[in-house]
């Protein structure tokens, strides 16, 4: 099915089962720990051999030798492998570098061989006796020092590198209020809970790969192209997924060594990376460095808005596209972006929830804040000043924003309206909700005992993506639906809001529907990231049920169009069957996708939001506890509000953790990241985390898909720092730029203890 | 992990007898620290001696109206403890801002007293450390120190000691009870209980070869607001970026141990005379030899300003 016109009303319009708060249906098979996971299919291969990793002690150089001797000999080894003796290996196209390293490394904790063994303990300590001898090589680890070394980098997922409307340096230059100030972010890690981790099965050439993996088509073409083998040949098969948070996009060393471990050692072989391998092995969202100059008049008007961004990566990598959102978000008629990429040894910089908009607003909405209140003007008010329905800085020839598609650009709109946009109704809604007008504007004036308490408010803005994906859906004799797609689910709730489409498209309770996700074998969807999951695998099922529809109206002799779906039964005029009878003992199948026009063009589609946060500062001691949490969003149709809720409240989570505690930290002398573990690496827990609400403006796109949905679950975190920044701010008068704000950045400048 | 032997002994001079046969053996209880240490080869036992059957699970009235604390009681167990709770106040909160209820359930009294460094470069076998692999160097000193100690620190090594619960009991003056492979009993106050680095810095304690801590008693009571406070990055489950424990009286005397800023729970009797002065002055003493990095120099500072508010804090919880 194409989506080229806007939707009309359709089938899901009923709202008889999309859009209601249904709990998870795969819940009761994860709170029993009985749903497995990658490493737990215990069943398909009774015989499992385990698989330990080794990665590389230094970051750069190369391995001038390798000791197998003492490992071999070690009891229950069955196999090692390194690049020695792996074969010929490709890389994979969305990998930066190789995923078994040697005798060249290219970064710390590389892969550099895995000790296939009986038993988990047996692989342990047989890696550790595996002597490896390197050669240390120079590297580039400072992103501050190898900053001004970045060059311009190819355009990507965030568009040009470089942009530029009106002009810039003219306006800033005459602009009655200037502001000018750089930000840092640092290095983060995903850090889901659930490893990545694989169990390889060969049968003759044909393998077999149970994995955790987001993206699994993308990972079964990169396998197959690192193997040289054909696509054919190779089955991912992922129904579960403990998290991934962009860390489980591709493919990754995981399923690499457990299919080499399982062809050396002649047995299924399962690996799992260790906590500690989390950090430098796998790919991180990377430092910026940005600095952001605002010129406005006194009353408030954006003129003149510049932001730029340096990240780094290995050579052929990408840029942290921190800047996207200054494109779209705020009028001003003179503008410019700009991204630099320098090349840093540390581990390959990639994706990580909400790429590009996450870091770009821990900036923005900082500055924006900074600001309004050089102008003198409320936060709020000064946001919707400049507020706007047309996209500000819509650069020539951006790259199709389908991420499977290489399709030409057409006509060229430099100024496309948004297809909705309610920032302000955000704003307003959450304002009035929070208690915003009680806010005392002068910084470090409200006090509740020993605690500094401050209110802070940013905008939330990231972009919908549109994107092919394709379901199969069976129709049985007892009137059961199953949906097949090689859609993930990774703790969203894909399951549930698929299973909710197939139920409102067949007229039946969601107990009559089945859904099997995660299978190489089924239909290609779109896959779980860049928020693009829920609209477009959805809308994929909606196209299928359609051509169950028509099938089903066909052998009941019914005219499609007038066919209805309700109850079980379908109806034409004063007829019903059942439909299970419909189906017969053959059954029925159809099986479509959803592909997408230029509406995307057309209407640049985004969602909104705006998120309120309060804090407390300790006044002794700087710790900075949350107190309040508010993220209104506007984000097209809900599909599901309980799951969308879980979304938004995990991505204000994160983005608590973004402002407060979260950060790699490089040791630039010897090129790693040094807290790789989760003690060392802190995420919020439980106490970290008050209150939080999440509510959603009621809307609908009919540009985005038969489904009038976008994506809502990164859009939760865009903003949140900064509004905990800007809340610290209230609290304390005191400005910080560098993320995380810790207390030791805080302390210098508290009032003084009496 | 490299395999090792196992076996469980019966009484605390079997243990330390058994300890005694067999050199590179180590005691294990709650395991909640070693068997990390075990499975990333920073620790490397052949043998292990499981104490957990030894009876060591009491907490007793001692005759001079202390408190005995069997080394196996549990920290959940402790901090529940009603004597604990009432009359040794400092400890009870120390130990409820360690780690997670699950460790804290597994956790013991010495085993807590005996945990290694939370130091990053102890923990990953690439980097050099002076205290895994003596004489390999102090990945620390030069790189990321931001948790590191700033007083009693030495060239080879600028870890420090991880325990909420020994900075309590360091305040508190307690007595760490052992018997050695011999039969021979000793009692080691607890000041001299932890050492600092100096060019030994693999070495964290006092006891000798096979010594094993039976237990821990505290002295008498002596009143006062007993306050713990725990300064971190996050609410919960996370090392101590500095700690204060404190004990204050009426008067405005009392003792203060610092956590989080050494290689040892850090208290100098001196610097207490300065109490009635204020934080300030206190801060001053107790951290006159400070050699903090770059990175971790706002722990002085830290410290002056916890200190304030909690002789502020006890000031206001006089009766």
């Amino acid at each position: 099915m194409k989506f080229d016109t806007p939707a009309k009303t359709n089938p899901i319009d009923q709202l008889k089962v999309v859009g209601k708060p249904v709990d998870r249906i795969d819940g009761p098979l994860k709170t029993t720990g009985t749903a497995k996971y990658a490493y737990e299919h215990h069943d398909v291969a009774p015989d499992t051999a385990y698989g330990y990793v080794i990665g590389s002690a230094i970051a750069k150089g190369r391995i001038t030798s390798i000791n197998l001797n003492e490992a071999k000999a070690a009891p229950g080894v069955l196999a090692i492998v390194t690049a020695d003796n792996a074969g010929k290996l490709g890389k994979g196209e969305l990998n930066t570098a190789k995923l078994l390293g040697g005798p060249e490394i290219q970064h710390y904790h590389q892969a550099i061989g895995v000790v296939v063994a009986e038993t988990f303990e047996q692989a342990r300590a047989a890696a550790q006796l595996v002597q490896v001898k390197y050669e240390r090589a120079k590297g580039s680890f400072d992103l501050a020092a190898a900053k001004d070394s970045g060059i311009k980098p190819k355009p990507g997922f965030g568009g040009p590198p470089d942009t530029s409307v009106g002009n810039f340096a003219g306006a800033f230059a005459s602009a009655p209020v200037k502001f000018e100030a750089t930000y840092t972010t640092p290095d983060q890690s995903h850090c889901m809970m659930e490893p990545h981790a694989s169990i390889a099965v060969w049968k003759g050439d044909k393998l077999t790969v149970w994995t955790s993996n987001q993206m699994i088509a993308w990972g079964v073409r990169d396998m197959a192209k690192t193997l040289g083998i054909p696509k054919e040949n190779v089955r991912f098969i992922s129904p579960y997924i403990g998290g991934g948070f962009g860390g489980k996009l591709f493919l990754r060393a995981d399923v690499l060594l457990a299919a080499l471990g399982a062809r050396a050692a002649k047995r299924p072989v399962k690996v799992a990376l260790q906590r500690a391998l989390m950090m430098n092995n796998t790919t991180h969202r990377a430092a910026t460095i940005q600095r952001i100059r605002l010129g406005a008049t006194k009353e408030g008007k954006l003129t003149a808005i510049a932001h730029e961004s340096w990240s780094g990566d290995l050579p052929d990598g990408g840029p942290e596209t921190a800047v996207s959102q200054t494109r779209q978000l705020y009028a001003g008629a003179n503008r410019m972006t700009a991204m630099r990429l320098a090349v840093l040894d540390l581990t390959e910089a990639n994706a990580m929830r909400a790429p590009g908009e996450a870091s770009g607003m821990m900036a923005l909405e900082i500055a924006m804040d900074e600001m309004a209140e050089k102008l003198g003007l409320d936060p709020i008010e000064f946001r919707i000043l400049n507020d706007t329905q047309v996209v500000p800085d819509n650069p020539a020839k951006p790259p199709s924003s389908d991420p499977q598609s290489k399709a030409p650009e057409e006509k060229h709109n430099p100024h496309p309206p948004f297809s909705q946009r309610q920032l302000t109704e955000c704003f307003r809604t959450g304002a009035k909700r929070f208690g915003w007008n009680k806010r005392n504007p002068t910084p470090g004036k409200t006090r509740d005992g020993h605690w500094l308490i401050g209110i802070g408010v940013a905008a939330a803005f990231r972009n919908n993506l549109v994107t092919k994906s394709a379901a199969r859906v069976r129709l049985d004799n007892r009137g059961i639906v199953t949906v097949e797609t090689d859609m993930t689910d990774i703790g969203t709730g894909s399951y549930t809001i698929i299973a909710q489409t197939a139920a409102e498209m067949m007229g039946v309770p969601l107990d009559k529907v089945v859904v099997r996700l995660g299978d190489s074998s089924f239909p290609v969807s779109c896959g779980s990231g860049g928020q693009w999951g829920g609209n477009n695998s959805t809308a994929g099922v909606y196209a299928a049920c359609m051509k169950l529809r028509e099938a089903i109206a066909q052998k009941a002799g019914f005219n499609a169009s007038d066919a209805t779906f309700t109850d079980g039964q379908v109806r034409s005029g004063n007829r019903t069957i059942t439909l299970a009878e419909a189906a017969g003992d053959k059954g029925l199948v159809a099986e479509d996708f959803i592909e997408y026009g230029d509406l995307d063009k057309q209407f640049q589609q985004s969602t909104f939001g705006a998120h309120f946060v309060e804090v407390g500062v300790n006044a002794a001691t700087g710790e900075t506890r949350l107190r309040r949490m508010l993220a209104v969003c506007a984000a097209g149709r809900i599909l599901n509000p309980k799951m969308a809720r879980s979304q938004v409240i995990g991505a204000m989570t994160m983005g608590a953790g973004a402002a407060l505690m979260e950060g790699l930290v490089v040791d630039k002398r010897h090129g790693f990241f040094v807290n790789h573990d989760l003690a060392t690496y802190e995420v919020p827990v439980h106490a970290d985390i008050p209150h939080l609400e999440a509510i959603f403006l009621d809307e609908t796109d009919p540009t985005s898909s038969p489904m009038k949905a976008k994506g809502v679950a990164e859009l939760g975190i865009c903003g949140v720092a900064a509004a905990v920044a800007n809340a610290i701010y209230n609290a304390t008068g005191i400005r910080v730029r560098d993320y995380p704000i810790t207390l030791d950045k805080l302390l210098d400048k508290l009032p003084e203890m009496v | 992990m490299r395999p090792f032997t196992f076996e469980r002994a019966k009484t605390p001079a079997d243990a330390a007898a058994a300890a005694s046969r067999n050199p590179g053996s180590r005691f294990v209880a709650g395991g909640t620290n070693l068997l990390d240490l075990m499975k990333l080869e920073i620790e490397t036992p052949t043998h292990l001696i499981d104490v957990n059957g030894l009876g060591l699970d009491k907490i007793e009235p001692t005759e001079d109206g202390g408190v005995r604390i069997g080394a196996l009681v549990r920290n959940t167990d402790l901090s529940a403890d009603e004597r604990i709770r009432r009359d040794y106040g400092v400890l009870a909160r120390a130990l409820v801002a360690g780690a997670t209820g699950q460790l804290r359930n597994m956790a013991t009294t010495a085993g807590n007293l005996l945990q290694r460094t939370r130091c990053p470069y102890f923990y990953d076998t690439n980097q050099p450390c002076n205290k895994r692999t003596p004489g390999s160097g102090c990945g620390a000193i030069g790189g990321y120190s931001r948790q590191h100690a700033v007083v009693g620190v030495s060239d080879a090594c600028i870890a420090t000691h991880p325990s909420d619960m020994a900075v309590a009991l360091r305040v508190l003056d307690a007595t760490v009870e052992t018997i050695r492979p011999d039969g021979a009993t000793r009692k080691i106050a607890i000041a001299e209980f932890h050492r600092l680095p100096g060019d030994k810095p693999q070495i964290d304690t006092v006891l000798m070869s096979g010594e094993l801590i039976t237990a821990v008693t505290l002295p008498k009571p002596i009143g006062g607001a007993q306050i713990y406070r725990k300064v971190r990055d996050r609410a919960s489950y996370a090392f101590a970026l500095i700690s204060v424990a404190a004990i204050v009286q009426r008067d405005g005397t009392g003792r203060v141990a610092l956590g989080g800023v050494a290689h040892k729970p850090w208290r100098v009797e001196a610097a207490e005379a300065e109490m009635p002065r204020g934080a300030k002055a206190v801060t001053a003493r107790l951290l006159a030899d400070a050699k903090p990095t770059a990175e971790n120099a706002f722990k002085l500072k830290l410290v002056e300003r916890a200190l304030a508010s909690v002789l502020a804090e006890a000031k206001g919880a006089q009766p």
